[in-house]
């Protein structure tokens, strides 16, 4: 009798695993020069952070080209595998860590506050980053969880990184205990699959749903807990409450890397359990039976619709713009609900485009809101009065990733909502699309609200000086804003990573 | 009486009613990460007890042993923030912390 199914892992697997052991020697690394530096001098973790950083990304571009069999590669006894959804999302995170690590150096949020062991930041989004990438490799139940709680870990600690203010401890607070209380939600739902299959691997358990072996009312319970599980990662109502909370109560940049980061981690999760677990690409009629136990199809849309009304409607009363752009993000999840409605190929590939747009898109614009914060010490929507005068250039790019967000073209976010959209345009999925195209326009207010306040009303008299911008931030913000506008033209390369890394998920 | 596999998920399935209802009612964030650990911990039930009757392995049990671990490591998380709450605010009572728009 073999008692442990895990095959025990070899050292081979683990040079495709580099770009994360080399964020993990990062984290430690970055932790140690900080204490070193007595936690004085965040430089310290700060360039270490950037230099493990961009060496993870040159080792995981590195890897595109040598990770090529179909299947892709089983790393620690088939815990995780790289294949291409896997690379696709490495680079996504390590881009999304970078940005932000190098944004956050200029917030005057995280380096201006009175606290000493600022270079704890850097450490704590290196190792955010690489418990995201463990999210979109795991193959495995208990790797599934570890990373899940890996993120949520680091994310509490992050979101009371102000430990001395309010909001940001109040804000800790209520994701700490959301965040506990729905991973447990998720792990009993696990329990119950994994007493059903008897298996903790996906490719087992797929094994076993598909012999017919176990009970339909069962499956149902342990989808429906663990879907509750990642709807909260990802903020999907009904399990959304902690976001706009959380986003304005966490410094600005933690926010920023909150609104892309987990929530790209949590898809790419639902991504590769739900698809291999329960949908099977090369056995249409075995795959149709499975959804249909659960009517996939109608619980995911109806999320769907719910959750991108809800966040558009809510949003439109907003005046705190980081609290509006918390609800506009939940907005976002509903539109890429719409991708996963009918698990087909094309609705995972277009989910992972509008993954990289949203990325960029909202990155910017949570990184305006933070270069406005430096300066005015506010997030009010009536502060912003004739901001695009007082810092011209960066207003101009503001007004990029609102019109990406609201999907016009030609920027991108036009091009990622037109996949998606078409991903479910069937007669019998209608609804949904045309639910989406009202909520483009009604969000289409509440965006250019911004942009209007910004550029067409002018500042108050004595409040007109310019407001400057080091070249950091404007390096960054033009890292964001010009492959939002190329991203709107040129999208065919993009597009053919997103659709050959949902090719080649390995199928369990 | 034979023990078996319904008796674990009877006691685990009620751990982890009483632990949600522990979560909803209190409002003390010490008693209501007090439910969350009986919520983790009746999962934990499961997976032993799956792992003994159904699965015949260890995977269970080794899953049961990560969890356990990873529960301390919440629990040291969310502890110090209740810790922080406490400097702040001069409670510990989840509803205090308003301070944010609803």
């Amino acid at each position: 009798m073999e008692l442990l199914h895990v095959k025990i892992p070899s050292w081979g697997d683990l040079q495709w695993w580099l770009p994360e052991a080399v964020l993990c020697c990062t984290f430690l690394l970055a932790l140690l020069g900080d204490m070193l530096a007595r936690g004085r001098r965040p430089v310290v973790a700060f360039a270490i952070s950037v230099a493990g950083l961009l060496a993870a990304g040159a080792l995981a571009i590195a890897d595109t080209h040598a990770v090529a069999p179909a299947g892709g590669r089983a790393i620690m006894g088939d815990l995780m595998v790289v294949d291409g959804m896997a690379i696709f999302f490495r680079l996504l995170f390590v881009f999304g860590g970078l940005a932000t690590v190098l944004f956050a150096w200029t917030s005057e949020e995280i380096m201006g506050h009175r606290r000493e062991n600022k270079g704890e930041f850097f450490a704590l989004t290196v190792l955010m980053t690489v418990a995201m990438m463990v999210m979109a490799e795991a193959r495995n139940v208990l790797m599934l969880y570890l990373a899940m709680e890996g993120v949520g870990l680091t994310s509490y600690v992050m979101a009371g990184y102000m430990r001395t203010s309010l909001r940001s401890t109040e804000a800790s607070l209520k994701y700490v205990i959301f965040g506990a209380v729905s991973s447990a939600i998720m792990l009993y739902g696990l329990s119950l699959l994994y007493g059903m299959t008897g298996s903790l691997q996906f490719s087992g358990i797929r094994a076993v749903l598909l012999g017919g072996g176990a009970e339909p009312f069962g499956i149902l319970v342990a989808v429906v807990l663990i879907l509750a599980g990642m709807s909260y990662k990802i903020a999907a109502v009904p399990f959304h409450f902690w976001c706009p909370d959380v986003y304005e109560g966490a410094p600005t940049p933690v926010a920023a890397l909150f609104s892309v980061g987990p929530k790209a981690a949590g898809f790419a999760l639902m991504i590769r359990f739900f698809y291999t677990t329960f949908a099977v690409g090369t056995n249409a009629a075995a795959s149709n039976s499975l959804i249909q136990v659960i009517n996939w199809p109608l619980l995911v849309s109806v999320i769907s619709a719910v959750t991108m009304t809800f966040g558009n409607l809510v949003a439109l009363r907003q005046t705190n713009v980081k609290r509006m752009l918390a609800y506009s993000s939940i907005a976002h999840v509903g539109y890429l609900l719409m991708g996963f409605v009918l698990l087909s190929e094309m609705g995972l590939a277009a989910i992972l485009f509008y993954l990289l747009v949203y990325t960029l898109m909202n990155l910017g614009a949570f990184f305006f809101v933070v270069a406005v914060n430096n300066h005015l010490k506010s997030e009010q929507l009536e502060d912003y009065k004739g901001l695009g005068y007082r810092m011209p250039w960066a207003g101009v790019m503001m007004v990029v990733f609102l019109g990406s967000l609201t999907g016009v073209p030609p920027f991108a976010g036009f091009v990622g909502k037109l996949y998606l959209f078409t991903a479910v345009m069937d007669r019998q999925w209608f609804w949904l699309v045309i639910i989406a195209g009202l909520n483009s326009v009604i969000s289409l207010y509440y965006y250019f609200r911004v942009a209007r306040v910004m550029w067409l009303v002018r500042p108050d008299e004595g409040h007109d000086s310019p407001l400057r911008l080091s070249w950091l931030q404007y390096t960054v913000l033009a890292c964001l804003a010009v492959p939002t506008l190329v991203l709107g033209l040129y999208f065919g390369a993009f597009k053919d990573l997103a659709d050959a890394g949902i090719r080649t998920m390995a199928g369990g | 009486m034979n023990v078996g596999l319904p008796h674990f998920l009877t006691v685990s399935a009620v751990l982890f009613a009483l632990g949600l209802f522990a979560v909803m009612s209190r409002r003390n964030t010490v008693a209501i990460l007090m439910g969350v650990e009986l919520m983790l911990n009746a999962a934990n039930l499961n997976f032993v007890a799956f792992s003994r009757y159904v699965q015949r392995g260890i995977d269970g049990q080794l899953m049961a042993a990560f969890v356990i671990v990873l529960a301390a490591a919440e629990a040291a998380v969310a502890l110090a923030i209740v810790l922080a709450l406490y400097r702040n605010y001069g409670t510990v009572h989840a509803d205090t912390a308003q301070s944010l728009k609803r």
